[in-house]
């Protein structure tokens, strides 16, 4: 089994409170330290709800934010500086807002010329047969090369993020809300094409949503994050089926499912921790119906639990 | 390109300062070709002749230098200081400004608390220090009033980079392996040059303006040299005796400044996108009604009857049928959903009802909305406003856009009230409190005095629902009000109006796209695509057994928790743009049951019962179910 992409203890805090000359006065702990590997070939989900961390996860795992501390490992290569044309070559990344990824002044062309330029130094001549190749590939047509991004359905233009992804010659994809603006309809044309692609090329995705059901419609595995540590991890027909961390069952609880009866999981009132004086314990804790003292001063690692499943807490629930 | 010019051309002044400004400079470019007398040579003898006298157009100065040749030759100089100064300070300012935005943190820091000292200092005694440490000269000149302006532009272009150093695709090309200095030229560069070019339109003239100043006080362009500033200076001391010498470059100034002026807030206006996007033009206080044809009579369906309404959006020669006959129904306690994707129609539906589509470019070209019997459509404005938020309320997407960010929630529930009926300081607080109780904030007391940037999303959606509830309406419109919440405040929200429709018989319209809300708010349920509603009936029929294809269709295209890894149903294709609507089925084009009719004809919405579907080949749920 070999491994795509190997976390070590990845964290990352952000000063706050910037005095006159730059000394901060504290520092918010967005991602906390993680440990994680991705096998290759794989689909690891990662859920969780906005200020999570996710994705000050996911453009740490492209050096576009350095690490506090901890370390990335890439195809078996550590990277220890934040570089994103290092880590260009081996891993990319999908934004979630299509358009504004798109440069407006810039044909397609051009944008998709520049990591065959700066990443591959290759010639014109094969670049030309690049593109038309991985153009190809996610079913958009060549004509579309000369236009400006504006002129495309945000459909479109995220298949031409993907391409540009594709362009790199990266085999691992971090995928941050790939279709969260898209149209339900072209939400499954991008998501197939992915899985098409996947299959294709031997891709590794890192696939960062807000929705359950699109993570578990594409994940091999799902992290579930919550105020920056991974809670539970396992298998993705397991973990919203059987969740075994008390946040991943009101997760499941809370999605709207056809055919369920409305009823809110969780009395109002309960807001997530204040990152500038997270609890002592479990982050979780404040809301958690089986917190016992123990969770409210010792923090939970994510230890294993039954066959293939992680969870971190004192208490997870039977399976 | 072309999109620019004719947008300038639209704007009359502007076009008629590019005109005089064009003249000018034309003028200025072809004056060593003209057979003009030498502007410097001196003939005392006839000097102050008047204007129009034999041998001088314009009459001579104090020196009986030819004045018209005089002003031709000095206003090339001075249009080529100016133009100069300005190009010279807009390169210097903007690469300062992009760079200290670009980088940020420290380097920013420094360069811009050095610009902002070179502003506290008043600009004429900065462009004299200057010219003082130089000497006098136009070319010195030049360089004090280039300087002078720098600060204005590295400020402005400061500003618009710090957004696009943070926009995604500037991360991107990192990712593509473009370095800082590729990144600035390449993505950032192209993405300013707009507003560069409209900080130098709107500030040409100023520059020209100081550089006459400089020159009128002597230090600009030395005699004999003529430019516009030092003809203003040297025909000072004739000014009462001999008026024409300060009033003809006076003159050109003015007509200069003025061209220069009225161009260049033409570009500004037709360069700005805001701008080119209305913002200017202000929305009328309702939606504008242009019916024809006769008006559906109210059956008296429900507590809001929507009949055959009709919502077009007019820009520029095309015609965008948002809304292409929608009818609708809500009764009292009752909650309808419509759901559709983006450009459906949904939100021009339910912002119609109130007249709320943003006018121009909205109309309303047909169909009534009867709310108890009455046409809201083309109800006078003072009718509207005093049922907007009485009678009929909405709830937004966004509550961080709806709520005012410098007022506390509490005393904008209480302006709610008070726009209705008035209220006392203690009696509004009390009912502020027990708004903020019903949509169940914890601790309502101490958080009426937040302002909304220190509440979290679905805080601030339960403060946008206590807005809605503020004066105790019949009907609520909620337009995707969870959509940007997560999933477990999504939960809590919903409950709240499912609560809230229960205890107080509220009727909700609940707009969306996303069925799971549907199935457990919704008594009813209406599916749009292309402005016209394809599917009506009682969501557990529609949801449990879609007649219309495109329902069955989008539901199959939505996955569910507890699925598993599995692929997805897609549609292929696009929904049509509503400017070009095909004939007949709007879905024919990406239908796999469509048949010649159904691009044939209009489709009428064909009722059976409590159900309603517009197509010719439904699909027949008794049959499927046999199957």
């Amino acid at each position: 089994m070999t491994e795509a992409l190997k976390l070590t203890d990845l964290a990352k805090s952000f000063p706050v409170g910037r005095g006159f000359l730059g000394g901060a006065r504290g520092a918010v702990k967005a991602v906390h330290p993680i440990t994680l590997s991705v096998r290759k070939g794989e689909t690891l989900g990662i859920v969780g709800e906005s200020g999570c961390g996710k994705s000050t996860l996911a453009r740490m795992l492209v050096g576009l934010l350095k690490p506090t501390s901890g370390t990335i490992e890439i195809e078996g290569e550590a990277f220890a500086t934040a570089d994103p044309a290092a880590f260009g070559r081996r891993i990319q990344y999908v934004f979630q807002d299509p358009i504004s990824s798109l440069n407006p002044r810039k044909t397609i062309r051009q944008i998709m010329e520049a990591p065959l330029k700066r990443l591959h130094n290759m010639p014109a001549e094969a670049r030309k047969e690049r593109i038309a190749e991985i153009f190809d590939s996610v079913n958009l047509r060549e004509e579309f090369l000369d236009r400006y991004p504006h002129e495309f359905s945000g459909g479109q233009a995220q298949r031409i993020g993907i391409a540009r992804a594709l362009a790199a010659s990266a085999r691992i994809l971090i995928l941050d809300e790939p279709v969260s603006a898209l149209d339900v309809s072209v939400q499954a044309q991008v998501l197939n094409l992915l899985a098409d692609l996947r299959a294709a090329f031997d891709l590794t995705y890192l696939f960062i949503s807000h929705d359950l059901a699109v993570v578990e419609a594409v994940s091999d595995r799902i992290a579930v994050l919550y105020f920056g540590s991974v809670v539970e991890l396992g298998p993705a027909e397991e973990v919203f089926a059987t969740p075994r961390h008390p946040y991943t069952r009101l997760l499941a609880d809370s999605a709207p499912v056809v055919g369920r009866p409305l009823a809110a999981p969780e009395a109002a009132g309960t807001d997530l921790p204040d990152p500038l004086n997270p609890p002592p314990g479990c982050a979780f804790a404040g809301r958690c119906p089986h917190a016992t003292d123990r969770c409210r001063s010792e923090v939970p690692r994510l230890e294993p639990i039954g066959d293939h499943a992680r969870v971190a807490c004192f208490h997870p629930l039977p399976a | 390109m072309t999109g620019f010019f004719q947008l300038l051309a639209r704007n009359r002044l502007a076009l008629a300062g590019g005109v005089v400004l064009s003249l000018v400079i034309l003028l200025a470019l072809v004056t060593p070709l003209l057979p003009l007398a030498d502007p410097d040579v001196t003939d005392t003898a006839n000097r102050f002749k008047l204007p129009f006298s034999e041998g001088a157009l314009l009459g001579t100065d104090h020196l009986g230098r030819d004045l018209l040749s005089r002003l031709l030759w000095g206003t090339r100089l001075s249009l080529a200081v100016g133009f100069a100064a300005a190009i010279v300070a807009a390169t210097i300012g903007s690469a300062i400004g992009i760079v200290a935005g670009f980088y940020g943190g420290r380097t920013d820091n420094l360069i811009m608390r050095g610009v902002d000292m070179l502003m506290a200092f008043p600009y004429i005694l900065l462009a004299l220090a200057i010219v003082a440490a130089l000497g006098p000269g136009l070319f010195n000149a030049l360089i004090a009033v280039a300087a002078v302006n720098v600060p204005f532009f590295a400020r402005n272009i400061r500003g618009i980079t710090v957004g696009i150093a943070h926009k995604e695709f500037v991360d991107a090309a990192r990712l593509a392996g473009l370095s800082n200095t590729r990144i600035i030229v390449s993505e950032v560069l192209p993405n300013v040059i707009p507003v560069i070019v409209i900080a130098m339109s709107t500030t040409i003239g100023w520059m020209i303006l100081e550089t006459a100043g400089l020159s009128f006080l002597g230090l600009g362009s030395q005699p004999p040299q003529a430019d516009l500033g030092s003809m203003l200076g040297e025909a000072r001391s004739a000014l009462i005796t001999n008026p024409h010498t300060s009033i003809v470059p006076g003159l050109m100034i003015l007509v200069i400044v003025m061209s220069i002026n009225l161009l260049g807030d033409g570009v500004r206006d037709a360069l700005d996108p805001r701008l080119k996007s209305g913002a200017l033009s202000r929305p009328m206080a309702a939606t504008r009604v242009d019916r024809k044809g006769p008006l559906p009579a109210p059956t008296g369906a429900g507590l809001l009857e929507v009949q055959g309404l009709q919502t077009q959006f007019h820009i520029k020669d095309r015609v965008y049928r948002a809304v292409g006959g929608v009818d609708l129904h809500v009764a009292k306690g009752e909650c309808l959903g419509i759901i559709g994707e983006s450009g459906s129609g949904k939100s021009v539906t339910a912002l119609s009802v109130m007249g709320l589509v943003a006018s121009p470019p909205g109309v309303i070209t047909g169909g009534a909305a009867h709310y108890e019997g009455e046409d809201l459509i083309g109800a006078p404005y003072r009718r509207l406003r005093g049922m907007r938020g009485r009678n009929v309320a909405y709830i937004f997407q966004d509550p961080l856009a709806t709520l005012h960010p410098l007022y506390r929630v509490g005393d904008q529930l209480i302006e709610a009230i008070r726009a209705h009926r008035p209220i006392g300081r203690e009696e509004g607080r009390r009912k502020a409190v027990e708004l903020l109780t019903a949509v169940r904030i914890p601790n309502p007391e101490k958080r009426i005095a937040n302002y909304p940037h220190e509440m979290s999303g679905g805080m601030r959606q339960r403060v946008g629902i206590a807005m809605a509830l503020a004066n105790d309406p019949d009907i609520i419109i909620a337009d995707e009000p969870t959509t940007a919440l997560d999933v477990t405040v999504q939960a809590q929200v919903l409950t709240i109006l499912d609560d809230l429709r229960r205890s107080r018989g509220l009727a909700i319209i609940f707009i969306t796209h996303d069925f799971g809300v549907v199935a457990q708010l919704c008594d009813r349920v209406a599916v749009m695509y292309a402005g016209r509603i394809v599917e009506e009936g009682r969501t557990a029929d529609i949801l449990g057994a879609p007649r219309h294809p495109y329902t069955a269709r989008l539901m199959a295209c939505v996955p569910e928790v507890g699925g598993g890894k599995r692929r997805l149903e897609a549609i292929a294709g696009l929904p049509p743009v509503v400017d070009r609507l095909p004939e007949g089925c709007a879905f024919a084009e990406r239908c796999l049951k469509a048949q010649e009719a159904c691009r044939r004809d209009e489709i009428p919405l064909v009722r059976d019962g409590a159900s309603a579907v517009r197509c010719l080949y439904p699909n027949d749920p008794s049959r499927e179910a046999a199957e």
